[in-house]
């Protein structure tokens, strides 16, 4: 990428060092990335192999689908505390549908879906507590973050109570029951790259296209910007605020299925605080905690930052401490510079105009 | 940008410059706001500002009170040079401003507001009763009665503006800004408010007043300084100069009439209104049955006060609030019933009073606000998604239809001036191809060439077979541009005019009936009806 940016500067010699510097402001969560990627390569030889890279994105990929369910929300203005609960309970459906079935005691049988019914099944769920979510906060005006802190205990309950806190393990199905192949999810490659990594490409780029071509997504940017402008121009804002929670809830169902199939088991404290980090990833994106500014690249460059810092900082050796400081430290960080950059645009503006 | 301005050297001779600017430039993203102004404040004296929406006034304000910085040039205060940082540093120099655009907290109460950042504290721990005792008597010198107690979110923007003005008088300013300060106000509010100008004035404070409402200005004002396009173009004693002067400086040509009003062919019945009620929390109505109807190719005026009840009525209309009740027929469709989405897909839009808080979305750019309601239209055959070139078409041709002045569609809105933002709103409404427009208090805060230009709009789509439906608190802009007119007086509908009936005084009877009435039996309706 750097690269590009030297050989445009040579080609086009009309471009002025006031370009240059926008150009680096834009990017500047994508600069972040380099620079630490650069820095990480410099102290331990072999972390950009294509190997560490693959592990790496893999990690990644669990933060940025969540962090992709977060856009959506936190461009309506709103927030999801719930998502890493959500994560836990997705995971112990699809264990407890492999390994127990759906028991009909009534009529004496044991249906046991196939993996892609306990897909479907379990991303189903991930949407009803969503639009759980969405229901209680646009019918009965309940603050987002109050409702989904409350989520946050009442889905890691219902993930308790699953298995009465015990894990489902070895979750590969039997294929006397025609239940196999759950385990593929998590363990197989397409182009060699793990089908999370996919995954992620795929739900970022559809939501790419909703956010940016579909009336829907100017909808959640027109709320979280202005929600009685919105309303009054004709946007259903119940309807659309119920759906971005939706949203986020089928990513958290996601990353349920995808965690417990890496793990082949199913554990009810899995994706505990990872609301936080997919909140980190989205902030870090450059989307506005008020509502209304933001993107999806962002948010997946965000998860990359975080992602490679987090693997980078272990490689290294460094403790968990010192890696929750530094995570810490990036997080602000980054935001100081996005008020600094808000500042700078303007003055950059105030240039370009004035060479006019 | 603009040949060299026609300053004469005279104005107000008898008294000096208490701040002047020199050569101050302002550049923002998309414009030169300010382009060498040398701006003269004298001192004691009503300073009047005036120009188009866009020609630099507030900008010049903000620089003065600390809220922007200049890109190049000078402040001069009592000459001695002086930069002005921050509005805390504005007012260790004495200079204090009214917003046009309140900035009032509304979740905290009126004394609370008046005392912000300059709490009166008693051994570090805020005083409240002697708080509440200062605002009281602040408010009682402007003649009004509100409990400083009462939270300014629940207070009407007119009695808003008032504590706005408390705020600033207890600032003892030595130079008093004024942006638009009677925007909100009524008539009766609006004598008050000048009184207490007055009475500033000649305790030596020097006032600096911007308003489009030009016969306040010629009542009011010692000195008028005109702006155009960033550029002051004459500076003049009000005492020397007429409307027409001050108009033909601030468009840099001749304006034949502000309103237009060409005789029109009024078609059948479009839109009928029976019984619009909307009952007030604690007993009463905010909208007391109110039944009306719209003929193609009309414009219907609504007069009325500021809290009467005509912006609650449109809301009811629109389908914002759902303890209205009422029936509502858009042509032969029943529309009662409907989702705000559904009555504007039917046919009926609103440009709310509020721009800023209902009309647009402030983290849009100008292309998203106008093209928010109507994105069905720009589709893929499919239905799915939106494509660009569909949506730049409609911008752009908009842009070029109610000739808004933005450099980029894509500048966020807020980089426009007020006139053109109420531009964008109105182009929002009108790609969702309307039957019926209802337009509330369209030419709030907007100056003289804007309002000739929505006023030019209104024309047109009447003409076109809209129906047009305008609320307005000034009477001028109701007669002038109204085929019928309808009085609104506390939630009641009081009276309704033909154009021909209707006269200044014939309304202002229909409001003073209102205030007297209690109930719904409106004896002067029957003799008037059509």
């Amino acid at each position: 990428m750097s690269e590009d940016k030297a050989t445009k500067t040579k080609q086009l010699p009309h471009i002025t060092k006031i370009d240059i510097q926008q150009l680096i402001l834009r990017g500047r969560v994508f600069l972040a990335l380099i620079i630490v990627l650069t820095v990480f390569a410099l102290l331990s030889p072999g972390f950009l192999n294509i190997a560490n890279l693959i592990i790496m994105s893999k990690h990644v990929a669990i933060f940025a689908i969540l962090g992709i369910g977060m856009t959506f929300v936190i461009l309506s203005a709103g927030i999801d505390l719930s998502v890493g609960s959500i994560v836990g309970l997705s995971a112990m459906i699809a264990g407890g549908l492999i390994n127990e079935g759906i028991q009909l005691p009534q009529f004496g049988v044991i249906i046991y879906p196939n993996a892609w019914m306990v897909i479907i099944i379990t991303l189903l769920v991930g949407i009803l507590m969503g639009a759980i979510n969405g229901i209680v906060i646009t019918r009965f005006k309940v603050a987002p973050f109050i409702a989904t802190l409350g989520m946050l205990y009442i889905a890691r309950g219902f993930a308790g109570l699953r298995n009465n806190g015990y894990t489902f393990s070895n979750i590969i199905g039997k294929s006397e029951f025609g239940n196999t192949g759950f385990d593929k999810l998590g363990a197989s490659t397409f182009l060699g790259l793990d089908y999370s990594i996919w995954i992620m490409l795929v739900f970022g780029l559809v939501a790419y296209f909703v956010t940016t071509r579909l009336p829907f997504g100017r909808h959640v940017y027109a709320l979280g910007g202005n929600r009685r402008a919105a309303a009054l121009s004709g946007v259903r804002t119940n309807r659309t605020e119920t759906i971005v929670y939706m949203i986020s809830g089928l990513c958290s169902a996601m990353v349920g299925l995808i965690i417990a199939s890496q793990l082949v088991a199913a554990h009810p404290a899995t994706g505990d605080s990872f609301e936080l980090t997919a909140i980190a990833a989205v902030v870090l994106g450059g989307t506005s905690l008020m509502g209304g500014r933001g993107s999806i690249g962002g948010t997946i460059i965000g998860a990359f930052v975080i992602g490679v810092l987090s693997d980078g900082l272990v490689i290294l050796g460094f403790s968990t401490f010192l890696q929750n400081i530094i995570k810490g430290i990036v997080i602000v960080g980054a935001v100081v510079i996005d008020q600094i950059q808000i500042g700078m645009q303007e003055r950059i503006a105030l240039q370009r105009q004035e060479l006019k | 940008m603009i040949k060299s301005s026609t300053v004469s050297n005279l104005s107000c001779p008898d008294t000096g410059v208490i701040m002047r600017t020199e050569n101050i430039t302002k550049v923002f993203p998309g414009t030169v706001a300010l382009n060498q102004v040398n701006y003269k404040i004298y001192k004691g004296k009503i300073n009047v500002l005036v120009g188009e929406n866009g020609a630099g006034k507030s900008t010049l304000m903000k620089i003065l009170v600390g809220n922007e910085q200049y890109t190049k040039g000078r402040v001069i205060l009592e000459g001695e040079d002086i930069h002005v940082r921050s509005p805390q540093d504005a007012r260790r120099h004495g200079i204090s401003i009214i917003y046009q655009e309140l900035d009032l907290c509304p979740n905290m109460s009126i004394a609370e507001n008046i005392f912000l950042a300059r709490e009166v504290v008693h051994n570090g721990i805020i005083d409240k009763k002697m708080q509440q005792h200062l605002a009281h008597e602040l408010i009682q010198r402007l003649e009004h009665k509100i409990n400083p107690s009462t939270l300014v979110g629940d207070l009407r923007i007119g009695a808003q503006q008032i504590v706005a003005i408390a705020k600033t008088l207890s600032q003892n300013a030595q130079i008093l800004v004024m942006d638009e300060p009677t925007s909100a106000l009524n008539t009766a509010e609006v004598k008050v408010l000048f009184r207490l100008i007055y009475e500033l004035k000649s305790k030596g404070i020097t006032i600096v007043y911007i308003s489009h409402k030009l016969d306040e200005i010629l009542q009011i004002g010692d000195c008028i300084t005109v702006l155009r396009d960033g550029s002051i173009v004459a500076e003049e004693a009000v005492k020397n100069v007429d409307m027409h002067w001050i108009i033909e400086k601030m468009i840099g040509r001749k304006l034949e009439a502000l309103f237009t009003h060409k005789e029109r062919k009024i078609g059948k019945t479009l839109f009928r209104v029976e019984d619009i009620t909307l009952p007030r929390v604690g007993g009463g109505y905010v909208v007391n049955h109110a039944s009306f109807d719209l003929h193609k190719g009309e414009i219907l005026g609504i007069y009325g006060l500021k809290g009467a009840g005509r912006s609650e009525m449109f809301e009811c209309l629109i389908g914002a609030n759902p303890r209205a009740t009422g029936k509502i027929w858009l042509g032969d469709q029943d529309i009662g019933g409907y989702t705000t989405l559904k009555r504007i897909q039917a046919g009926l839009v609103l440009v709310p009073e509020d721009r800023k808080r209902d009309g647009l979305v402030v983290t849009l750019s100008v292309a998203h606000n106008m093209v928010l309601s109507s994105l069905k239209k720009y589709l893929d055959r499919f239905g799915l998604f939106l494509v660009s070139n569909n949506e730049k078409k409609a911008v752009n041709a908009s842009i070029k239809e109610l000739s808004i002045r933005v450099a980029d569609p894509k500048n966020p809105v807020v980089s426009l001036s007020g006139g053109n933002q109420q531009k964008v709103v109105v182009a929002k409404c009108l790609l969702t191809n309307p039957k019926v427009l209802m337009l509330d208090e369209p030419t709030r805060g907007i100056d003289v060439g804007a309002k000739h230009e929505i006023f030019e709009i209104m024309e047109d789509l009447a003409e076109q077979g809209y129906g047009v439906l305008f609320v307005s608190s000034e009477l001028k802009e109701i007669l002038a541009m109204s085929d019928r007119i309808l009085v609104m007086s506390k939630g009641t509908i009081t009276g309704e005019f033909t154009r021909e009936e209707a006269n200044e005084a014939n309304l202002i009877d229909a409001l003073v009936l209102g205030n007297g009435l209690k109930n719904k039996n409106v004896n002067n309706k029957q003799e008037v009806h059509q």
